[in-house]
């Protein structure tokens, strides 16, 4: 198999979990090859032409990064991906200024490694302030802006959810923490490449990448630090001094040209590729609410990014409904956390019944999603669920007429 | 796999990063675009069959240094492994003790993290060596004290290839009740290493020093160490590194570590090369000659002419070496290493690194004497060498 061509292979199912992780895009694995075969040097090599060419890649690349999010090269740091960026950042922000500020803001909806960051640093002694969010997802600017203290050292809010989509109002927050001289820093793993970042506009001191999300290789990711005005970080990983003494280690040089390559990609395409998204998003949301009743789509649909939807399917189990679907690849939240048979905390914090949220999926669409695979989906989900839900004895009562949670179980 | 063939320079810098083995790159290959699943995904095959590729690297690394592959932790590289273990058990113990053991010849991941470590109130010994480059075991055991809780001692030496009596350094330790950590990253690949005999608890892994990728490294933690992690998130590797798994990169670890298992056969070509170069150059020192070292590391000095005209001029002549570290940033300094072996600093400033790997051939060796022997006639013996070496 050429591997270059990126084909599903018969017995694979439909890939729908593009939040959780993307393909590389073969242009993107193009960019990388030479980087593993003949210019295999190691960027930190100054004595030899193998050496120079491999930095070269690399700076190359950190300037394709830069350019994604309006930020200078020079404020691109290199890590191993957004959970080595996520704690960077927070951490390394809290221990740097933690004599003048020790309160942070986050909220509930953050993904696993910001808010077991944030618990981490609770433990040695800074203030956390976990907001909660709307119905829709979104926080509450008001509640944002009461929270943040003229000791609030940093706000990390993400901007867009991993598990609902949902795109924060960066530009305010950005607003808000600059009038108040609190850092900001934001998860964009799932954002950067797929909705216009601009780190000056928005105010931004700190956003967090991920390469494996934007159809680049896993095992690298970038942090943006912003040099002016200064954010200073204590670095997390010492030795040899490599990113500006901020991330020591030998750079991966075909990660990081992937990474590079990635972005451009995602910027060059990125208004084409939502428009298309937003179109199959729309076919396939239109397709399962006109042949399947009491469906809800949980986070805001609009602010949300077009790849995403993250659906109710009430009467049925989620697990149940994720077994039987066995031609669509999708989850039922994070990856990180999909051992768990725990409903979501997002879902949970939008104020999604216990009930309802055990029977949401995440689905996750993306670069090589096509309207066929999006029609098979369609009608194998509403295959599964009439057949689960024929099998309900709930379903069957609602269907009657009978309000489920007034009825009085009997214990057994 | 691209069949350009290509007219490249003779690579002889392996000490800095190997190429990438082409069985590795082909069985890495699928994970980018094929199975390109997140190998935390547990609902389906797109993530099963991701974390399958990772649990099957477990056990091919684990094979080569013989551990079980649950005691591995995959991580981005060595400087992260080194961090990881040093910081994570030092900041376990910290109320046994808070006293620190290594050797001034480390890499610098483990000097700069005990200097970081030493700023947060801990108190680091950096053991001198002797003039062969070695740590001797007495003066671990001298140093120890009742508030020591880690010490760090590499396996092989980087910039002399020397290689440390980590199995007697490792019993003092245990019989001192502290905890031992063993950067392999060097050793690893080209020599026998035991996890369980050494007596170790952490040891450091790096793939791209054997012919695996860069960007992938595996910290082995014996089973019951002590360990805090220090990044937190996923709940990734049983909470001890979050994020999510480099499946590209530890697929092609784990086959980069089968391959390994035949060992590195480049003794021969070494050595003859330091006879070639001693017989041009009588006076040339080959640093750690005497000493217990890895076969494929020649750390050499041409007498008079400085490290950087020697790189230099070998890159000419289409062949790359390295006056030293490839990680300090560009900064063309004396060897630290060679400054605790006690080699004065203008005689350390001639010395320069070859070190050899998988894709070297004999012609490589010729080629390379050929061209040291052209500089050595040409600057050493004329009027400018005395400014040369200045």
């Amino acid at each position: 198999m050429n591997a270059f061509t990126q084909i599903r292979r018969n017995d694979q199912p439909i890939y729908l979990d593009y939040q959780a992780t993307t393909p590389v895009d073969p242009r993107v694995l193009e960019a990388m090859m030479p980087y593993f075969t003949y210019k295999f040097g190691n960027a930190h090599s100054r004595s030899h032409s193998y050496g120079w060419e491999a930095e070269e890649g690399v700076e190359q690349a950190r300037a394709q990064v830069a350019k994604l999010i309006g930020a200078d090269e020079k404020e691109i740091i290199y890590t191993s991906g957004a959970t080595e960026s996520n704690n960077l950042a927070i951490k390394g922000v809290a221990e740097f200024y933690k004599d003048r500020r020790n309160h942070i803001v986050t909220t509930v909806t953050e993904h696993k490694c910001v808010l077991d960051t944030c618990r981490h640093l609770e433990q040695q002694g800074f203030t956390v302030t976990y907001l909660p969010v709307q119905k829709n997802g979104l926080v509450d600017l008001e509640q944002l802006r009461a929270a943040v203290t003229d000791k609030t050292v940093v706000v990390s809010v993400m901007a867009v959810n991993n598990e609902i989509g949902v795109i924060q109002p960066l530009a305010e927050i950005g607003k808000i923490c600059r009038a108040k001289g609190a850092f900001f820093h934001t998860d964009a793993a799932q954002a950067a490449g797929k909705i216009p970042l601009d780190v000056e506009a928005m105010n931004i001191d700190l956003m967090s990448i991920s390469g494996h999300k934007i159809y680049g290789p896993k095992g690298i990711g970038a942090l943006y630090v912003r040099r002016r005005p200064r954010v200073r970080l204590v670095a997390m990983i010492n030795g040899g001094g490599q990113e500006r003494g901020f991330r020591s280690g030998t750079l991966p040089t075909p990660l990081c040209v992937g990474l590079g390559e990635a972005a451009e990609i995602c910027m060059k395409e990125m208004d084409a590729e939502a428009k298309r998204l937003t179109k199959l998003r729309d076919r396939m949301l239109k397709g399962l609410e006109a042949k399947l009743p009491e469906i809800y789509v949980n986070g805001d649909l609009d602010q949300r990014i077009p790849g995403n939807l993250n659906i109710s399917f009430a009467y049925v189990e989620g697990e149940s409904l994720m077994m039987g679907i066995k031609g669509l690849s999708v989850s039922s939240g994070s990856a990180c956390t999909s051992a768990s048979l725990e409903p979501s905390y997002v879902l949970r914090a939008l104020g999604v019944d216990e009930e309802l949220a055990h029977t949401s999926l995440r689905i996750g669409l993306g670069r090589f999603t096509t309207e066929q695979e999006v029609d098979t989906a369609v009608d194998e989900l509403v295959s599964h669920v009439t057949k689960l839900r024929a099998m309900s004895p709930l379903w069957e009562m609602a269907q009657e007429g009978i309000d489920i949670k007034s009825i009085e179980w009997a214990a057994h | 796999m691209t069949d350009v063939k290509l007219k490249l320079p003779i690579y002889m810098d392996n000490h800095a990063t190997t190429p990438v083995d082409p069985r590795v790159l082909d069985a890495m290959l699928p994970y980018f675009t094929q199975v390109f699943g997140n190998a935390a995904s547990r609902s389906h095959s797109f993530g099963w069959t991701a974390e399958k590729a990772v649990e099957a690297a477990r056990d091919q690394v684990g094979a080569l240094i013989g551990a079980s592959g649950k005691e591995i932790v995959w991580t981005s590289g060595a400087t992260e492994s080194d961090n990881l273990a040093i910081k994570g058990a030092a900041e376990f113990l910290k109320d046994r003790g808070n006293h620190i053991i290594t050797a001034q010849t480390e890499h610098k991941a483990v000097l700069d993290t005990c200097k970081r470590l030493e700023k947060e109130g801990f108190e680091v010994t950096y053991l001198p060596v002797g003039k062969d480059g070695r740590v001797s075991a007495e003066s671990v055991r001298a140093a120890m004290t009742d508030k020591t809780t880690v010490v760090s001692i590499m396996l092989a030496n980087n910039e002399i290839g020397t290689v440390n009596p980590v199995n007697e350094i490792g019993a003092v330790v245990k019989e001192k009740g502290a905890v031992f950590h063993v950067d392999a990253v060097q050793g690893a690949g080209k020599m026998t290493v035991d996890f369980h005999g050494l007596g170790v608890d952490y040891l450091s892994l790096s793939a791209h020093k054997f012919g695996g990728p860069t960007g992938v490294g595996a910290l082995i933690v014996r089973d019951g160490a002590p360990l805090l992690a220090d990044r937190r998130g996923g709940g990734q590797e049983r909470y001890r590194r979050a994020g999510t798994e480099n499946v590209a990169g530890i697929a092609g670890f784990g086959v980069a570590a089968e391959a390994a298992m035949a060992g590195l056969n480049v003794t021969a070509l070494r050595d003859r090369l330091e006879a070639e170069l001693r017989r041009i150059a009588p006076d040339a020192v080959v640093y750690g000659g005497a000493a217990v070292r890895l076969g494929n590391t020649t750390c050499i000095s041409m007498p008079g002419v400085k490290a950087e005209t020697q790189v230099m001029a070998l890159d000419l002549a289409g062949i790359c070496v390295s006056a030293g570290a490839a990680c300090s940033s560009g900064k063309v300094g004396a060897s630290a290493v060679l400054a605790a072996m006690g080699v004065p600093v203008d005689e350390a400033a001639t010395a320069i690194r070859v070190s050899l790997g998988w894709n070297t051939a004999a012609d490589d060796i010729e080629r390379l004497i050929a061209a040291w022997r052209d500089l050595y006639v040409r600057v050493a013996h004329s009027d400018i060498s005395h400014a040369q070496a200045a």
